[in-house]
């Protein structure tokens, strides 16, 4: 066996769009004691095709079983297990602060240029700010505004695209069309 | 315009498509239209009637184990439900293909906590291999083409389809149509030549390689090409607790049952071969022992269809993804003809002290009371090894399994994975009904017997022709036995006040005679084995008998105690 070294890993899991499918891929998690560090689900870039990216701390060999187990249910498509460096990654977060902490305090711009982030809303009374990026960039945001009084905080699950130059998913879609029609072909 | 026909009926002919002729089930409120559409196929779809819908899922298991072919069951909603879990969870560690319909409230009542409403979908995804919920008439040809094809391809296993009631009621055009793709779900992965040539020259080039044979070597009806590459290469087998049969036990190659309660031969040799050859199995940790201490001086091939099998419990050295049988047709012309002699050599001494040690005193035993092993034994002669061998779970599954032989493959029907107390009955009388040629055995203990006794009634109902064996000890031998062993003789809760057996059997309409003494034994097994229908011999067993070899559990591989006191010697 590898070292155990702990560290986040990110799956990619193509589903069919049926109803399920999460509890289905979650109880794989719950089952080995795993917690899911962040979860989204949305429509990939292929028609009907579900995609889920999911994070989650923990060392290789379990990781490799685990997307092994996702891949295992009938309505999964295809399941990747990624490290940071072969993915490009990004999470969204908001944050709430007192409108009156922000007039007071001229630092609060320069925070919030610094960082990148943008103002999505003002009113008297809260100011709602956005910022995308890694974790530890919404988190360093995080930490700067802490002192002025952050009455609201939301991060979304990361969201990955691969390096690689085309999508696997749709190379697998055709291999198995392929192996429909040599299906067909027995069946005449 | 087409007729128009109740999802109900659509259900029935879709069964009848995929070429059922019987199905396990009960009766219950959300599943009436269905049992109304039966009374009409009375002639082409047989229902057998169980006494409990976990007896259903458990027959219909072994119906699957002896036919190859998926169990039909039907039950209701709610506790008819949940009372199924337990086959269906059975039937997937064991790779045992199920279609399972539990009927549901009606699609405005899901989610509102209805009488007899339970998740089904949510319990079963977990346990099944593919669950789904159907709520509407025309879905029903589809979901059921598409649970066929999952349960009985790929590495088989349980699926559940939830039908509520108003997909029942509602009307539909039928047309049937067999599912034999599914985009997300390819069953029968195409063998790659270079794993197969890596494999290859793993077997050639190996001096001391032993087969582990499994339940995947049947599913996929392999048996012959293991017995070729067995016999090319001069390669000794040995096979996990649902492998058996997949060899016969005459055969010279065949070295016994690897595990926990196994061979000595096969479990000492799995720690001195150079290469282990896994075919069909998943190195459960009643195989393995402590994984840490399991062959770590072996090179090891793992041949399998499911792929989330390899490297889960040992790291390997070579796979071969696919169909057992497949694979070995591609693996025989690239293997060598070679002889093995020595290493061949090296099973006999484990063999003799095993029987000196331990096969000795169970086979012809000093005391009074009967040993489970002389009994088995005894059976196996008497039905000229030819048998199918149903077990409950426990002492009488092992001493079934060692002292049983099999001369043909699909000979044994246990719950492995899952160790299911109470399977065996039910099992049985499946098993007869997918094999009614055959002799059907089953071995049980008092324990087991009486957490599925109401089938009794079921074999009442058919007349079904199966022998049951009890191995009475008056005890739940297995814990008492670790109680003996582990416990310091603290006996908690395994002593059993049994009622009359034979009386029960009677009441049942079944034939049956107490076993008190030895000089009763063989006439009485005589007298099952002449009988025309089913037969109970309630057996007198010594309590203190206990099932040996033993590994530990969790303990190495070739730790093996040979009795209370003593070890086998490792050189």
């Amino acid at each position: 066996m590898t070292v155990m070294e702990e560290q986040l890993f990110t799956f990619t899991v193509f589903s069919e769009n049926r109803v399920g499918l999460l509890n289905q891929i979650s109880i794989i998690f719950t089952r080995r004691c795993l917690n899911i560090e962040s979860l989204s689900v949305s429509p990939s870039s292929i028609k009907g095709v579900s995609k889920f990216t999911i994070t989650c701390f923990s060392n290789r060999p379990m990781m490799e079983r685990v997307v092994k187990q996702i891949e295992k249910r009938i309505d999964v498509i295809k399941a990747y297990l990624y490290t940071d460096d072969e993915i490009v990654y990004q999470e969204i977060a908001l944050y709430k602060v007192p409108t009156p902490a922000l007039l007071d305090n001229r630092a609060i711009e320069e925070i919030i240029r610094r960082h990148n982030a943008r103002i999505l809303e003002i009113t008297r009374e809260y100011v709602i700010l956005e910022k995308t990026g890694h974790q530890e960039e919404t988190e360093a945001l995080f930490r700067e505004l802490e002192k002025y009084d952050i009455s609201q905080f939301v991060r979304s699950g990361r969201v990955a695209v691969t390096k690689s130059p085309r999508e696997l998913l749709s190379m697998y879609l055709e291999e198995q069309e392929l192996r429909r029609s040599r299906s067909n072909q027995c069946q005449e | 315009m087409k007729e128009k026909i109740s999802g109900a009926d659509a259900l029935i002919r879709s069964l009848i498509c995929e070429g059922v002729d019987t199905v396990f089930g009960y009766p219950g409120g959300s599943i009436i239209p269905v049992y109304d559409r039966l009374y009409d196929y009375q002639d082409s779809l047989k229902h057998i009637l169980v006494r409990h819908e976990q007896g259903a899922t458990h027959a219909a298991q072994g119906y699957a184990r002896v036919t190859g072919r998926p169990g039909v069951v039907i039950v209701t909603s709610g506790p008819a439900a949940t009372n199924i879990i337990t086959g269906v969870g059975d039937a997937l560690m064991d790779s045992t293909p199920l279609v399972v319909i539990t009927g549901q409230v009606a699609t405005p009542f899901l989610g509102f906590d209805a009488f007899q409403e339970t998740d089904v979908v949510g319990i079963t995804q977990p346990l099944s291999k593919w669950s789904c919920q159907v709520r509407r008439a025309e879905d029903i040809p589809r979901a059921v083409a598409r649970a066929f094809y999952i349960a009985s391809n790929g590495r088989p296993g349980p699926v559940v389809i939830d039908l509520t009631k108003d997909a029942q009621t509602g009307l539909m055009e039928f047309a049937y149509e067999k599912c034999d793709f599914i985009r997300s779900y390819n069953p029968y992965p195409d063998i790659n030549h270079a794993d197969v040539a890596k494999v290859a020259e793993l077997i050639n080039a190996a001096e001391r390689p032993m087969i582990l044979s499994g339940h995947g070597v049947m599913i996929s009806g392999a048996e012959k090409e293991l017995a070729v590459l067995a016999e090319k290469a001069d390669i000794p087998v040995a096979a996990t607790l649902l492998g058996l049969s997949t060899m016969p036990s005459d055969h010279p190659l065949y070295k016994g049952m690897l595990g926990m309660h196994g061979n000595i031969g096969p479990n000492i040799n799995t720690n001195r071969a150079d290469l282990l050859i896994a075919v069909g199995m998943r190195f459960d940790d009643r195989i393995t022992g402590n994984v840490k201490t399991y062959a770590p001086q072996a090179k090891i091939v793992h041949i399998d269809i499911d792929a989330s099998e390899f490297d889960k419990n040992i790291a390997t050295t070579a796979t071969i993804h696919g169909d057992a049988r497949k694979a070995l047709e591609a693996l025989l012309p690239l293997v060598k003809e070679h002889k093995h002699s020595e290493w061949l050599a090296t099973f006999e001494e484990p063999e003799r002290v095993e029987y000196e040690k331990v096969m000795k005193r169970e086979l012809h035993p000093s005391g009074n009371k009967m040993t489970m092993g002389e009994v088995v034994n005894k059976v196996s002669e008497a039905t000229g090894n030819r048998a199918v061998v149903v077990t409950d779970v426990g002492q009488n599954q092992m001493f079934s399994a060692r002292y049983s032989r099999f001369s043909e493959p699909r000979s044994m029907v246990t719950s492995g994975g899952l160790g299911t107390m109470g399977f065996g009955l039910p099992a049985a009388i499946g098993a007869k009904m997918g094999a009614p040629e055959r002799t059907v055995c089953f071995f049980t203990g008092d324990g087991g017997l009486q957490m599925t006794i109401q089938e009794l009634g079921t074999i009442l109902e058919y007349h079904t022709d199966i022998k049951i064996i009890l191995l009475n000890n008056n005890f739940l031998g297995n814990v008492r036995q670790w109680q003996a062993l582990f416990f310091n003789d603290r006996f908690s809760q395994t002593p059993l006040i049994n009622p009359d057996f034979v009386m029960i059997a009677n009441a049942y309409g079944i034939k049956a005679e107490n076993v008190e003494t030895r000089e009763q034994l063989d006439a009485a097994i005589d007298r099952m084995v002449k009988h025309d229908g089913a037969y109970l011999l309630n057996v007198n067993i010594d309590e203190t008998d206990m099932i040996f070899p033993m590994t530990p559990a969790g303990a190495n591989v070739d730790h093996i105690m040979l009795s209370p006191t003593e070890c086998y010697q490792i050189d």
